[in-house]
């Protein structure tokens, strides 16, 4: 018979003490279940500070007496060797289970079991839990801001029909696949354009900012057919001059009349909002931060000392300041630089805003995957006789913007969390809509609910992403 | 003369576009600015402000400068950028290690933590914290004190303010703990290098920063007592509590939210600065018979902070031009005193804008040229 030795569990008396150690910490769990779910209090004969203290005692020392090396069951190895490393692994770990099952039965009663869902006033919301009905009742505002109930669906087709056109890459042949760079890079935002430009406002709210984009679609496309020795003349010219033309020569007014669809309303950017303006500013965020940003992190490479300095001041100036800051600027200051007659949209400002701040940062992480490229390479195409155009484009770039996909991908998580601050600008976007649901004196007194609302839609927007550029960054590191 | 002039050419039209620009910008502010008969000029500074803020540091009222209200507005950015880095360094380094934890329990949790916090855009958290989490606090006259002298209500935390006699002498002592401190670390150096012997180097410091301070309070005549807050009623229905700290709200959600969201960043860059020092780093240095605590302080932090620091200096950054987001919550920081208040009263928007971004533009840089100094101090030195 062997003796009970009670200060070291061992193998000799593996069963005596397994049984005893899984009992008292399954008495220690079913006490803090108890506690929390029907509020029993099974030690309740016990001094309240004793009572309040034996789980976590009762835990431990069950803890204790499992934590048998090698002991021959798997599961109790498994165990052992994940939660219960050493006593102070063991009280953690009490701590951490004993944290969920107290936390568990609150949350779920404010989330569903009291929450109340039906009706759509304000009497449904019993008090205790949450009152989803709010949620339900300012859906539309929460996602669409003021724009009109009966336009909305302008806004779901052309979300629609651009998601469509967003996965034309997936679902391209080989024979296509080459052509893809062109169609995401150039049409597909042009496209993009004229949907929210023609659809979603329907009215001349992009005026300006048309001319800008047409020149900068016309000039990259003839842009490819240019020789590389006159490229660079050519970008910093022929752009601005043919806005300039277009703006002031072709087509001058037409253009308004050529905003207007048949049928359809003017919808100003005031009364966009809500979540599909989050949906809007960050899609064309990306799409301009990016090109400015390459240029920003070619250019502060370059051999040029002067293009070398300017770029580096553009960069280290956007990333210097926070971004309310920066709207600020677009907001108060950024109209005394422009002629009086030249009126700019606030959504359009803020567009530029944020697109110029976004672009120091991506021009920062391309200037990493530039850097991280061997020399060889660069040596390599320029033994072949490439120019420096030639040799960005078809050498250097493609392995670079592939080495800093993730980094890229970062940053667009970033710009996504941040356009909630457009509300400096006055544009309320879901963040700001909420805000504004939250002092109408009908709905008082769902703050709460609106931001766990709002929380959860981001979150799932956010971790979506941020999955998928870790995939991408996977995918990428075995083909290198 | 063919390259030279290659290389010349395409500067001189960036420049040339640059300059066009900026001049365009000028000239159109210049116009606006007659037409609205707007002069530029920094002399507003030294007006009189004839606004008021809620909270600040140093004696500020409607009759001191808008020069005066910006150093309050600078000083309460400062405030919670340096209460917020500390606590994000805080939790961010618990978080880091505890996500390398062997428990599977403790390393999921603080995988969560992660991921929920930092895929919530910050804006909304400090909107969480301040309209809803922190509105759901007792009010003063119901609030329970906590070890019998916090208050937490609605209205902020009121803390005991200490209330010092002599308080030079016990910063003298203090001043003398940390030289002491110096020299002892130089000597223990020296005797290792020569005799090898390590000194206990760590509990003499302890010792020595607990022993002298109190030391001079039993013979320097320094005395120390605690100002407790205590309820006042204004009205029948209005409390608040006189004496003591108090804390506004605002700045509670903003150091909470900043910290929170940060320290998620920085447990990344902690769990990648561990983890980036190899195994064998800590095999070799366990084989030559150092002991856990030598291997952790001699070879595997030193390695692991060369990693850790420079994207941990980043996002102390971040940290400091996020506490801009005051402006939402109406935290009387740099923004909202002086882009905010001050613009609409003088209406100078670009003086003023200009100056704020200024601002923030030297104490980023400011930060990153100290740590880029810390950095090249702890660089691997390559002979």
């Amino acid at each position: 018979m062997s003796k009970i030795n009670f200060l070291k569990p061992d193998k000799e008396n593996l069963n005596t003490f397994l049984y005893l150690g899984s009992f008292l910490f399954v008495i220690s769990v079913i006490d803090v279940f108890l506690n929390s779910f029907f509020s029993l209090n099974i030690t309740g004969f016990l001094p309240s500070s004793l009572s309040f203290l034996i789980p976590i005692i009762l835990g431990f020392v069950g803890l204790y007496f499992i934590r048998i090396e090698h002991s021959g069951y798997k599961f109790l190895d498994q165990v052992n060797k994940n939660i219960n490393t050493n006593n102070f692994n063991a009280v953690l770990s009490l701590l951490i289970i004993f944290i969920i099952i107290k936390a568990t039965p609150p949350i779920l009663s404010w989330f569903v079991i009291d929450a109340s869902f039906a009706g759509d006033s304000k009497d449904v919301c019993s008090g205790t839990g949450a009152c989803w009905t709010y949620i339900k009742v300012w859906f539309r505002r929460f996602m669409y801001g003021m724009y009109p109930n009966a336009e909305q669906w302008r806004i779901n087709l052309s979300f629609i029909a651009l998601a469509l056109l967003g996965s034309v890459g997936y679902f391209a042949t080989e024979k296509f696949k080459k052509y893809l760079t062109l169609y995401y890079v150039v049409i597909y935002p042009f496209i993009a354009f004229l949907f929210i430009f023609f659809f979603i406002s329907g009215g001349p709210v992009f005026f300006d900012f048309s001319y800008g984009i047409i020149a900068a679609v016309v000039s990259i496309i003839i842009g490819f057919f240019i020789p590389g020795k006159f490229k660079f003349y050519y970008f910093i010219f022929v752009p601005i001059s043919l806005y300039i033309a277009l703006k002031y020569f072709i087509f001058y007014e037409e253009l308004i009349e050529l905003g207007k669809l048949d049928g359809l309303n003017w919808v100003e950017t005031g009364a966009w909002g809500g979540l599909s303006l989050t949906f809007i500013i960050s899609f064309f965020c990306l799409i301009f931060c990016f090109p400015i940003g390459m240029a920003f992190a070619l250019g502060r490479r370059s051999d040029f000392p002067l293009i070398r300095y300017i770029s580096i001041g553009f960069i280290e100036f956007w990333r210097g300041v926070p971004l309310i800051t920066v709207l600020f600027m677009s907001a108060v200051m950024f109209p005394m630089f422009l002629p009086e007659d030249f009126f700019i949209d606030k959504l359009v400002r803020a567009i530029i805003a944020i697109s110029l701040f976004e672009a120091a940062y991506v021009a920062e992480v391309i200037r990493g995957g530039l850097q991280a490229l061997p020399r060889g390479q660069y040596e390599a195409a320029k033994s072949l006789g490439m120019g420096y155009w030639k040799m960005h484009i078809f050498v250097i770039l493609p392995q670079a913007l592939k080495l800093v996909i993730p980094g890229i991908a970062n940053t667009f998580l970033a710009l996504v969390k941040d356009t909630p601050l457009i509300f400096v600008v006055g544009l309320l976007e879901i963040v700001g809509m909420l805000n504004l649901a939250k002092t109408n004196p009908e709905w008082l007194g769902f703050a709460m609910e609106g931001y766990v609302f709002a929380a959860i839609i981001f979150w799932i927007i956010c971790y979506a992403m941020s999955k998928y550029s870790y995939n991408l960054e996977q995918k990428y590191k075995t083909e290198r | 003369m063919d390259l030279k002039l290659q290389k010349i050419i395409p500067q001189l039209i960036t420049v040339l576009v640059v300059v066009l620009v900026f001049g365009f910008f000028t000239y159109n502010a210049q116009i606006n600015m007659e037409n609205r008969g707007i002069d530029f000029g920094y002399g507003f500074l030294s007006q009189e402000s004839s606004f008021d803020v809620q909270f600040s540091l140093i004696e500020y009222d409607g009759s001191h400068s808008y020069f005066r209200a910006y150093l309050v507005g600078l000083l309460n950015t400062i405030l919670v950028s340096v209460i917020g880095i500390i606590f994000a360094t805080i939790l961010g380094v618990i978080v880091g290690v505890a996500r390398l934890s062997p428990n599977y329990l403790i390393n999921q949790f603080a995988a969560f933590y992660v991921e929920f916090f930092r895929n919530i855009p910050l804006l909304l958290q400090i909107f969480f914290w301040y309209f809803a989490a922190l509105r759901a606090l007792p009010l003063p006259q119901d609030a329970d004190a906590m070890l019998g002298v916090f208050f937490l209500t609605i209205k902020g935390l009121y803390v005991p303010a200490f209330i010092w006699e002599n308080l030079n002498v016990f910063l003298y002592s203090i001043i003398a703990a940390i030289i002491a401190i110096v020299v002892i670390r130089i000597h223990a150096r020296k005797v290792q290098e020569t005799q090898g012997k390590q000194l206990p180097v760590f509990w003499i410091s302890v010792g020595l920063i607990f022993i002298l301070p109190l030391l001079s309070f039993l013979i320097g005549g320094v005395s120390l007592s605690f100002e407790i807050p205590k309820l006042k009623q204004l009205a029948t229905t209005s409390f608040i509590y006189e004496g003591g700290l108090s804390l506004p709200p605002e700045l509670i959600a903003l150091t909470l939210s900043l910290a929170l969201y940060t320290a998620t960043f920085i447990a990344e860059c902690v769990r990648a600065g561990i983890q980036g020092v190899g195994k064998g780093q800590k095999e070799a240095a366990a084989s030559i018979g150092l002991n856990p605590n030598q291997v952790l302080k001699l070879v595997v932090m030193p390695q692991a902070l060369r990693i850790i620091i420079p994207p941990t200096t980043n996002q102390y950054l971040n940290l400091t031009k996020n506490s801009s987001l005051a402006a939402a919550i109406a935290y009387p920081d740099l923004v909202l005193v002086f882009a905010g208040t001050a613009l609409m009263q003088t209406g100078k928007a670009i003086e003023i804008v200009s100056i704020t971004m200024l601002t923030y533009l030297s104490l980023s840089i400011s930060i990153s040229i100290l740590m880029n100094w810390y950095n090249k101090k702890i660089a691997i030195k390559e002979k």
